[in-house]
């Protein structure tokens, strides 16, 4: 695919390459590499790269190469390099326990007339592209969710969502990789630490990475180290089913 | 023989000192934040002024109410916010380096103006590294003395290395030194969406005075003002940059700082010149605050001159 791309500065230490390409599952492939790339040419220069759904921010060090040096090297490099249009690494699977007991929105999706059966085969059978990430680290925003489980955000969002939520929101999914606040609907869980520092890759995925859920039994959920942290039981001690 | 063990100890601590070295670079791919310290120049000064290269680990000390003694003689240095630091009631001298000799009390109290001092130490504090830096993010549970994100509570021991104490304090000129009372002047790099807001927002950015209100932390300061309407089209996250403005929905901008997100959605006017977030980063709530128009290679070049003396 042909890059077609400008180079802004935005900052004294910074610049944006904004793709005009629209967004695609090729486009993050190759976003995810170029950004790679960009860091090994440039180190020493570039101490940080960004990427996302379009863009790559880059930070650098203008005392080390000027603003009107790096924009024509940053050009000259881009259109120059080649770039697989697929992603060449290994699909990753992320074992996912479909249960409303970790999944308080699918009660929503039943609403809709949606079984959890249904639920399980939409969201697993697709194989989903990273087209960014960021929020917190290891968060992947995923695309394309099915269109039966698109939904908007939550009106209010949630204080606390636990570690391993698998969520939809319009259509991408993700998985909240720590405890944090979160305003997307949630399905199910994966019992994966997604964000670990102490090891090498610290996350399972980069932009443009392939990525499948692969649903799994409480009894496997359990023994992966998940945990049900939503109540299963209301107030009055009836079952939430 | 036996090395002597080397540690500051701190005895009392107020809200929020955290361990800062100047930052976790790299890491945005993961969705990693660069952390560090909010006032960077206070922060680099502090270790300049003991010699220290530019990345040695120091104390972002917010607030105040802090106190600390060491079994061995040190040198150390302070720099930033007027916490009326002393040490055994003496007062020392603020963009200094001074001489800390075995059971004598460091102290800070309540900061007098800006809101976050620096103490530094002869070769920085030894604290072991979080994908490469000693930076603290609670947010994101790294760094620290604990390499949890935690910040520095009493009974924790800061170890440093056993190193020489200069005869007499290393003070910073005062023609460098900011006087955090005076208005605060903020200068913007136009970029981003800066092209998408009407030519009146654009205006009123410039033309207003801005107040800081309560909700300002390390990943950023929020502004309060007349609003400024910005483009209404959704748009897709993008990487921001250090100093970033952002003008959400509600018109009202907010400056991003070192533990803002890697990637946003909403429109960004600009980023504040890297020159001026030291003194954004010492604001407090009430305080006021105006933009300017800056521009880009002046501003670079001044950068580059400060990364160059401090030794980036």
């Amino acid at each position: 695919m042909d890059l077609e791309f400008s180079i802004e500065p935005v900052a004294e230490c910074s610049l944006l390459i904004r793709f005009v390409n629209p967004v695609s599952a090729t486009l993050s492939v190759q976003i995810g590499e170029l950004a790679s790339e960009i860091m090994g040419k440039f180190s020493g220069i570039v101490i940080n790269v960004t990427p996302s759904y379009q863009t790559i921010l880059v930070d650098y060090l203008p005392y080390r190469m000027d603003q009107d040096e790096i924009i024509p090297s940053l050009r000259g490099f881009i259109t120059a390099c080649y770039l697989s249009p697929e992603c060449l690494e290994e699909r990753v699977e992320l074992p996912a326990y479909y249960h409303h007991s970790v999944g308080p929105e699918l009660a929503l999706y039943e609403h809709d007339g949606l079984t959890l059966q249904d639920v399980i085969r939409l969201h697993s059978e697709a194989v989903y592209t990273v087209c960014a990430i960021g929020f917190a680290p290891g968060f992947a925003f995923m695309t394309d969710v099915a269109e039966p489980l698109r939904k908007p955000r939550l009106k209010t969002p949630r204080l606390r969502v636990p570690a391993g939520s698998i969520a939809i929101a319009e259509n991408q999914t993700a998985v909240y990789p720590a405890i944090s606040p979160g305003g997307w609907n949630i399905i199910g869980n994966c019992p994966l630490k997604l964000f670990d520092p102490e090891q090498s890759p610290m996350i399972p995925f980069t932009i443009g990475s392939q990525v499948c859920f692969r649903p799994i039994s409480r009894e496997e959920f359990l023994d992966l180290g998940g945990e049900c942290v939503f109540p299963t039981r209301n107030s009055a001690g009836h079952p939430i089913t | 023989m036996t090395p002597v063990n080397c540690f500051l100890q701190v005895i009392k601590l107020g809200q929020l000192t955290l361990i800062q070295d100047y930052g976790r670079y790299g890491f945005s791919p993961a969705g990693v934040t660069q952390s560090g310290p909010l006032d960077d120049y206070a922060y680099s000064w502090a270790n300049h002024l003991l010699g220290n290269e530019a990345n040695c680990a120091a104390l972002e000390i917010t607030l105040g109410q802090a106190e600390f003694v060491s079994p061995v003689d040190c040198m150390i240095a302070i720099a930033g916010a007027d916490l009326a630091a002393t040490i055994d009631e003496k007062a020392l001298e603020n963009w200094a380096s001074h001489r800390l000799l075995k059971g004598q009390r460091l102290k800070f109290a309540l900061a007098r103006n800006g809101l976050r001092a620096y103490l530094a130490i002869r070769g920085g504090f030894q604290t072991g590294l979080q994908l490469g830096s000693a930076s603290t993010t609670q947010r994101e549970s790294l760094g620290g003395l604990h390499r949890d994100g935690s910040p520095l509570v009493a009974g924790d021991r800061l170890v440093f290395l056993p190193h020489i104490l200069d005869k007499k304090s290393v003070r910073m000129t005062f023609r460098y030194k900011p006087d955090y009372n005076l208005p605060i002047r903020l200068r913007v790099i136009e970029g981003y969406q800066a092209g998408q807001f009407p030519e009146s927002s654009l205006s009123s950015l410039y033309r207003q005075v801005f107040t800081v209100t309560q909700h300002i932390n390390r990943m950023g300061y929020r502004l309060q003002g007349e609003p400024l309407p910005g483009p209404s089209q959704a748009m897709l996250s993008e990487g921001i940059a250090l100093g970033a403005i952002q003008i959400p929905p509600d018109g009202q901008p907010i400056v991003l700082l070192n533990e803002r997100q890697t990637i946003g959605g909403y429109p960004k006017i600009g980023c504040v010149a890297r020159l001026d977030l030291p003194r954004l980063a010492q604001a407090r709530p009430g305080q006021k605050v105006q933009f300017i128009r800056g521009e880009l290679e002046e501003l670079q070049l001044k950068w580059c001159q400060w990364a160059r003396f401090f030794g980036y």
